[in-house]
């Protein structure tokens, strides 16, 4: 056993936290995160020019890592630094993508951004709520049905589309420029679009799809775990630093033991989120995955929501403004519950499990 | 960043295992199982049978006859012995006071008390609080005042756990009367079976009978079982509660109590179902699994020296495994229904169709374990010593 990063992922790390701090300073993220197109092209092309997606792949396709470990390491830094950029759909469909033959290097230098489109408004993560159906035309395929909150949506140009033909869920590839989409802004920053398909062209990718895409959904999930835990490091620095400083009654209201319990509350839930996105990390790529992450999932949507709630208590009316950077924080960790099912819909999962379901 | 066992450290978990299929009596098992509290003798019996192995004193050093293992290796072994119901092993003489004489005891102390902690001769308790002193400790007031070559001891110590048992009491005691409280505190090895001390049995919540209020009256103790210099007591106090932390988080007991609370969930019966069936039951459940499993690997990384070396670690741990300990037993509880209330010992015997005999005490254990998250420096201490590790002096 052995907790210590490897020397690679410490570099990764470092690398990526001095690249995010020099081009994604708060100022920047806040002028870039809730604008179209909801992120920094600029900054996009640089961040892919460091290798971050090639991190997330492995030697074989193409990249250099790859494993749960290389995922936690990327997100963790992009949660400290709040990056709205859509590295998050480009993990989920590299992971789709590597299955089959396709050359991924046009994805893995940016150039080329691909969307998955998962679901469908249902908040669960089964997949038998997906409606979109798929058919056969000519020598071909066409989709129709309605995809929702597609991450990454809003700039992909190419859309990874999961539909049924038949009683098979598979994957279709879709050019965004023949389906409609609506974009739009997210509440906590970063762009996402609705995705309408009306006999839509396809390409077949992968016929029977279910574990491509639960294998994506999985090291989604994974990813917002170690991108929670960033953005948790961060707010509950900010809160500390508050209490240290800010002064009522004469003193600093960190010295008030009603502060101070809930302060060391969250450090503790920040700690048992990280250990178990470390166990989500060291599970992936086994058997114990999807149990594993939904544990990671489940745990961390609640750490993340109540670290969110008490920082924005702890900042009084500070954390109520736009400009105070904690409320941004607090948004990115009360909504990332929601992305990829939130800790009720993995906690089913696990529940099921116990009677074998 | 590697969370598999090696070779090496699966190869120890096995020859573990195989020592308690073949050393621990199904009998000591099935009582620990059950939540019975266990006879002196059988608790020593257990001592023995550990000592003959070499494995009673998991965290001493080799050169004083522990086994030298590695934090992995004592995490490892605590598991095992806890999934097996191994009885807990007595903290007192062997993780308290042990370490406390291998970093602060003179070479003739280490000598003379070390192995008679191993071998048996001695049990010892543990004399800090007081009915004045529980959370604010160093105000404690038993004072002893030396007289040619002894020191005379007057006071009285509480919540004073197993003292029915002990031939030996290390004690905080205070030696100076003036400047800050923390500074006049000594740390002494009293002799239990000296004129002057006396023992009253304090009957707890579940009706049990572990802990007892102990009187020192002209309590004769010679200068040589003073540990450590005189008035600095603190120190090595501060220093115990670090090693006493670590240990009440056992996290073995935790998983063991978890898997008892699985078994049990599949086997209870609610409107014709298992409990596990029950989505609501089914939930909680899981959010405890949730918890438990990442109290695991905080605990390892925490073992391991991830995690700083400051006394806010060993506090975060104990403060979240309590809990979960206590929500574990709080689910088992539930989990009997109406079956939970007959008082242990009390209920009809044809109630054990109901409930399995291992379940029985369900609601006695819930009850004395609202003990964890008061003992040992309640949970409120532990979040002032990890908040002034956040926030600094303020």
């Amino acid at each position: 056993m052995d907790f210590t990063p490897t020397e690679d992922r410490r570099l990764l790390a470092e690398t990526l936290d001095r690249f995010l701090a020099d081009r994604y300073p708060f100022q920047h993220r806040l002028a870039v995160a809730y604008r179209e197109p909801w992120h920094d092209p600029a900054a996009w092309g640089a961040l892919c020019g460091l290798g971050i997606l090639s991190a997330l792949v492995p030697e074989a396709r193409g990249g250099f890592g790859g494993q749960g470990f290389d995922i936690a390491t990327v997100f963790e830094s992009l949660g400290r630094a709040l990056c709205p950029e859509p590295v998050l759909p480009a993990l989920m469909a590299l992971r789709a993508l590597m299955p089959t033959g396709r050359a991924l290097d046009d994805v893995l230098d940016g150039s080329r951004q691909v969307a998955l489109a998962l679901f469908e408004g249902d908040g669960g993560i089964g997949f038998g709520q997906i409606a979109t159906r798929a058919e056969r035309r000519g020598g071909g395929w066409v989709l129709s049905g309605r995809k929702a909150v597609i991450y990454g949506g809003h700039v992909a140009a190419e859309l990874l589309v999961a539909a049924r033909h038949d009683d098979t869920l598979g994957l279709f590839s879709v050019s965004a420029g023949d389906a409609r989409r609506l974009a739009y802004g997210m509440i906590d920053g970063g762009g996402a679009a609705e995705i309408l398909l009306e006999a839509t062209p396809a390409e077949l990718m992968i016929a029977d799809a279910e574990a491509v895409l639960g294998d994506a959904l999985e090291a989604g999930a994974l990813a917002l775990c170690a991108e929670a835990v960033g953005a948790m490091d961060r707010a509950i620095e900010m809160t500390t630093e508050y209490l240290r400083t800010r002064r009522q009654f004469g003193r600093p209201i960190g010295s008030f033991q009603a502060l101070q319990h809930r302060l060391v509350d969250l450090a503790i839930e920040r700690e048992q989120a990280r250990s178990i996105t470390i166990a989500a990390a060291a599970a992936l790529g086994t058997e114990g995955q999807s149990r594993a992450v939904s544990m990671a999932k489940a745990l961390v949507g609640g750490a993340a929501r109540r670290i969110a709630e008490e920082a924005i208590q702890m900042h009084g009316g500070i954390g109520m403004t736009w400009e105070a950077a904690i409320g941004h924080y607090a948004k990115r960790l009360v909504m990332l519950d929601h992305q990829l099912g939130d800790a009720d819909a993995h906690l089913d999962r696990l529940a099921a499990a116990y009677c074998g379901g | 960043m590697d969370l598999r066992l090696t070779a090496q450290e699966e190869a120890f978990r096995a020859e573990v295992r195989a020592f308690l299929r073949d050393h621990l009596p199904d009998r000591l098992a099935r009582k620990v199982r059950a939540g019975e509290s266990l006879s002196k003798a059988e608790m020593e019996e257990w001592h023995a049978i550990l000592n003959a192995r070499g494995w009673l004193a998991a965290g001493w050093p080799r050169e004083w006859g522990g086994p030298g293992w590695s934090a992995v290796e004592r995490y490892i072994f605590e598991e095992e012995c806890a999934r097996a119901h191994a009885p807990r092993v007595v903290p007192f003489g062997v993780s308290m006071l042990g370490p406390v004489l291998i970093a602060f005891g003179t070479e003739a102390q280490k000598r003379h008390w070390l192995p008679r902690i191993l071998n048996g001769q001695d049990w010892w308790c543990q004399g800090y609080s007081e009915p004045g002193a529980g959370s604010d400790l160093a105000s404690l007031r038993t004072r002893a005042v030396r007289e040619d070559g002894h020191y005379l001891v007057n006071g009285q110590k509480t919540w004073t756990t197993l003292a029915q048992h002990a031939n030996m009491m290390f004690a905080l005691v205070r030696t100076r009367f003036e400047g800050k409280p923390q500074e006049g505190i000594s740390f002494l090895l009293i002799d239990m079976t000296s004129p002057g001390v006396e023992r009253r049995p304090i009957r707890t919540i579940d009706g049990g009978q572990e802990i007892n209020e102990v009187f020192l009256t002209d309590v004769r103790v010679p200068v040589e079982n003073r540990v450590g210099e005189e008035n600095q007591g603190w120190t090595i106090a501060k220093y115990l509660l670090g090693h006493e932390r670590t240990n009440i988080a056992g996290m073995g007991f935790v998983i063991a109590a978890f898997e008892e609370l699985r078994a049990l969930m599949g086997r209870m019966r609610r409107d014709g179902r298992p409990l596990i069936a029950h989505p609501r039951f089914a939930a909680r459940l899981a959010a405890i699994e949730c918890e438990l499993e990442a109290l695991k690997i905080t605990n390892l990384r925490m073992l391991s020296g991830h995690g700083g070396q400051s006394l806010a670690v060993p506090a975060m741990l104990k403060i979240r495994a309590t809990v979960l300990r206590q929500q574990i037993d709080s689910l088992a509880r539930q989990a009997l229904g109406p079956a939970a209330a007959p008082f242990p010992g009390e209920g009809p015997r044809d109630n054990l169709a109901l409930v399995p005999p291992e379940a029985a005490r369900a609601a006695a254990i819930y009850f004395n374990n609202r003990k964890l998250s008061i003992f040992g420096g309640s949970n409120e201490i532990q979040r002032n010593i990890v908040a002034q590790d956040m926030l600094g002096r303020l």
